[in-house]
């Protein structure tokens, strides 16, 4: 039988093919360490220049709420609780829709064309600039939200996520919706993909066993792409804390810690956004340590998320 | 930093034309020989700097173009800051700076040094969203507190105090103040410093501060203020006079050092500076003026040159810039919401431009 399949060439190869061999290889070898060494020289460069402020006020810079540029007093807390704390409203709106979307578009609920549709419209979403997202945000979203923000904080007011007055002039609620409509494109998209693209073997199984479709959802497809779904939950996880102009447009830019997701914030990228054009001396040297923050929370992120998908992957093997 | 990136990857690529320009013009020298300028070939200069006088000068200096076919001006706002590092690293030709230069920025400057030229000029209000307030009064003692965050509703007495027969609701007030690092901030602070001690103590002054806890939002640029502004019952912020004029807000009459309530405007701020003696660095930072007609937050902005430039073109070419400034320029400020420079300050403006280096051929700015 293995007579018919025609004979490869795999004679002896000439020495040009080979020396393209060996170029093409040095070449995508350079530019996988090229790519590495921009984000080392990146790093560098950033921790170079935050050694001023790292030498003076060290570790205490993470819990100081401080941010005195006349007196070159600085501290990242408010900004670090900031950017955790609007990217996390964001997930909590963002999962439920972007997964439920993503299990929409990958079953047969609507007939094929339309689920073409909709999953063309939910990736443009992700071709807004995010100015415009921003001015959105200020025009519309903003005025819509701010009734439904009055009236939580009239009626759940005891309760400490509703306990300040909504401030019309933007806050950590509408910061976190905005967030969430920008990450809900990488959810879906990466979640309906990996739905998708489950073996159709596994579906076919757990109907033969008698399962319901709900059972299949749930119990089989969901864990079997789990590691899909929390890789796109942490890669929107990451775009969520690094977005900037967006954020700054619509969070308030107050440097406090409240409680209350209707109180105005801060996050690390707006400071540097907000402040870096005109800064000098320590305060340059200020907003590289709070670059640097904002590059190991991602940096703890990523290696959270990898750690979740191995246990998992651990528990199906 | 992305935005400073981009902007010195736009300087680089205008100064790439600018030579290209240069090298294509040469060919036909005597092109624009009827041009009141003596320049044999046509010139691009490249400004970048402070934001707030930004839309007058490109006006300026479109203008100056249609006068002078051969003298392309550019200037980019790209913040006093990155304005006067360009001008010291010698990217740009010359720069804009709301709070002029420190000692130690001037020692670093090459090129026979920068001078500091004051050639507009403006005002700060306090524009503010009160419902059923149309017409608003606050003393410097009132405005001061609710800066500091003492006064926090609108319906506090201090501020009935300034508007005798004005109702008032009852209405927590909102501060909104600059959350990127900007000349208006500073200079808004260092008045505020000026004015009360405990100003200077608790808060200070400079291109950012930490503002006092309270109801305080901070917003983007002027035109991130006016927004913030229009939809937030209660709130009061600092912006440019020029940028409230053209937005239509509501703009308060402040109590001066005198005790005087003063409205902004184009005239008053003219006749506060006139009042106000430069020394011979023409650089003077104007804080809480004691004259009774006096506005209190009035502020130079200046145009940074350097003593010496390369070429005798070039060296023309700026002081065609800051004739134009500090003629024709001047009747357009007004219109535009900035202040018309008084006499005096134009004709040491003309006289230290005319020592500019090299002095050949000979170009000689004279005040009109």
């Amino acid at each position: 039988m293995t007579s018919s399949i025609p004979p490869a060439n795999m004679g002896k190869r000439s020495s040009s093919e080979q020396g393209l061999d060996r170029v093409f290889f040095g070449l995508t070898r350079a530019f996988a360490i090229g790519i590495g060494l921009i984000l080392l020289l990146i790093a560098l460069v950033i921790l170079f220049r935050a050694l001023p402020a790292i030498a003076k006020f060290g570790l205490g810079f993470l819990f100081s709420g401080q941010w005195n540029p006349v007196n070159d007093v600085y501290g990242a807390w408010p900004l670090i609780y900031g950017t955790i704390v609007s990217s996390l409203v964001a997930l909590v709106i963002a999962i439920p829709l972007g997964l439920g979307c993503a299990i929409f578009l990958s079953e047969n609920f609507i007939p094929k064309n339309i689920r073409t549709v909709l999953t063309f419209l939910v990736e443009l979403l992700a071709a807004v600039p995010s100015v415009v997202y921003g001015l959105w945000g200020i025009y519309v979203l903003i005025p819509f939200l701010d009734p439904i923000a009055q009236w939580l904080n009239k009626h759940f007011g005891w309760f400490p996520l509703f306990n300040t007055p909504a401030s019309q002039a933007g806050g950590m609620l509408p910061a976190g919706v905005i967030l969430a409509i920008m990450i809900l494109p990488i959810i879906t998209a990466i979640s309906r993909d990996s739905l998708a693209s489950l073996p159709p073997d596994l579906r076919q199984a757990s109907f033969g066993l008698g399962a319901t479709r709900w059972e299949t959802i749930f119990r089989v497809l969901i864990p079997a792409a789990f590691s899909g779904i929390v890789g796109s939950i942490m890669l929107a996880l990451g775009r969520a804390m690094g977005e900037t102009m967006a954020v700054t447009m619509v969070i308030g830019n107050s440097n406090t810690v409240s409680s209350s997701i209707l109180a105005p914030a801060y996050t690390i990228s707006s400071r540097l956004a907000n402040e870096f054009a005109e800064a000098s001396g320590m305060q340059v040297s200020a907003l590289m340590y709070a670059g640097l923050v904002l590059m190991l929370l991602t940096l703890v992120v990523n290696i959270l998320a990898d750690m979740i998908v191995n246990r998992v992957k651990a528990k199906y093997n | 930093m992305l935005t400073k990136k981009k902007s010195i990857a736009i300087t680089l690529a205008t100064v790439a034309l600018g030579v290209a320009s240069v090298t294509s013009q040469k060919s036909v020298p005597n092109a624009f020989a009827d041009s009141p300028v003596p320049l044999k070939t046509r010139v691009q200069l490249t400004g970048a700097g402070a934001t707030f006088p930004a839309p007058l000068y490109q006006n300026w200096f479109v203008m100056l173009n249609r006068k002078v076919p051969n003298l392309q001006v550019n200037y980019q706002g790209t913040g006093s800051g990155a304005g006067v590092e360009q001008f010291i690293k010698g990217t740009v030709d010359f720069a804009g700076s709301d709070v002029a230069m420190k000692d130690e920025e001037i020692a670093k400057v090459s090129k026979g040094g920068v001078l500091m030229l004051p050639v507009t000029a403006g005002e700060i209000v306090l524009a503010y969203e009160v419902p059923g307030v149309p017409k608003l009064r606050l003393s410097q003692a009132t405005y001061v507190d609710i800066f500091l965050g003492k006064i926090t509703n609108w319906n506090d007495p201090k501020i009935a105090k300034d508007n005798p027969g004005v109702k008032f609701p009852d209405l927590p007030i909102t501060v909104v103040h600059r959350s990127d690092g900007s000349g208006t901030t500073a200079v808004f602070t260092q008045n505020l410093s000026e004015m009360s001690p405990e100003w200077k103590t608790k808060v200070g002054s400079g291109k950012s501060v930490q503002w006092p806890s309270g109801k305080f939002v901070g917003s983007k640029g002027n035109d991130g203020i006016t927004a913030t502004l229009k939809r937030t019952p209660g709130s009061i912020g600092y912006v440019e006079y020029g940028y409230a004029k053209t937005n239509k807000v509501n703009m308060a009459i402040l109590g001066n050092k005198a005790g005087k309530f003063i409205e902004a405007n184009e005239k008053i701020g003219s006749q506060t500076l006139a009042k106000v003696n430069l020394p011979a660095n023409l650089r003077a930072f104007i804080l809480n003026p004691s004259d009774p007609g006096a506005y209190p937050f009035v502020t130079y902005t200046w145009l940074l040159v350097h003593k010496q430039y390369d070429s005798p073109d070039k060296a023309v070419a700026i002081k065609a810039m800051i004739d134009y400034a500090i003629n024709e320029g001047q009747s357009q400020s007004s219109a535009l919401g900035y202040i018309p420079i008084p006499k005096v300050v134009r004709q040491k403006i003309a006289a230290a431009a005319n020592a500019i280096d090299p002095s050949s051929p000979a170009y000689k700015i004279t005040v009109k």
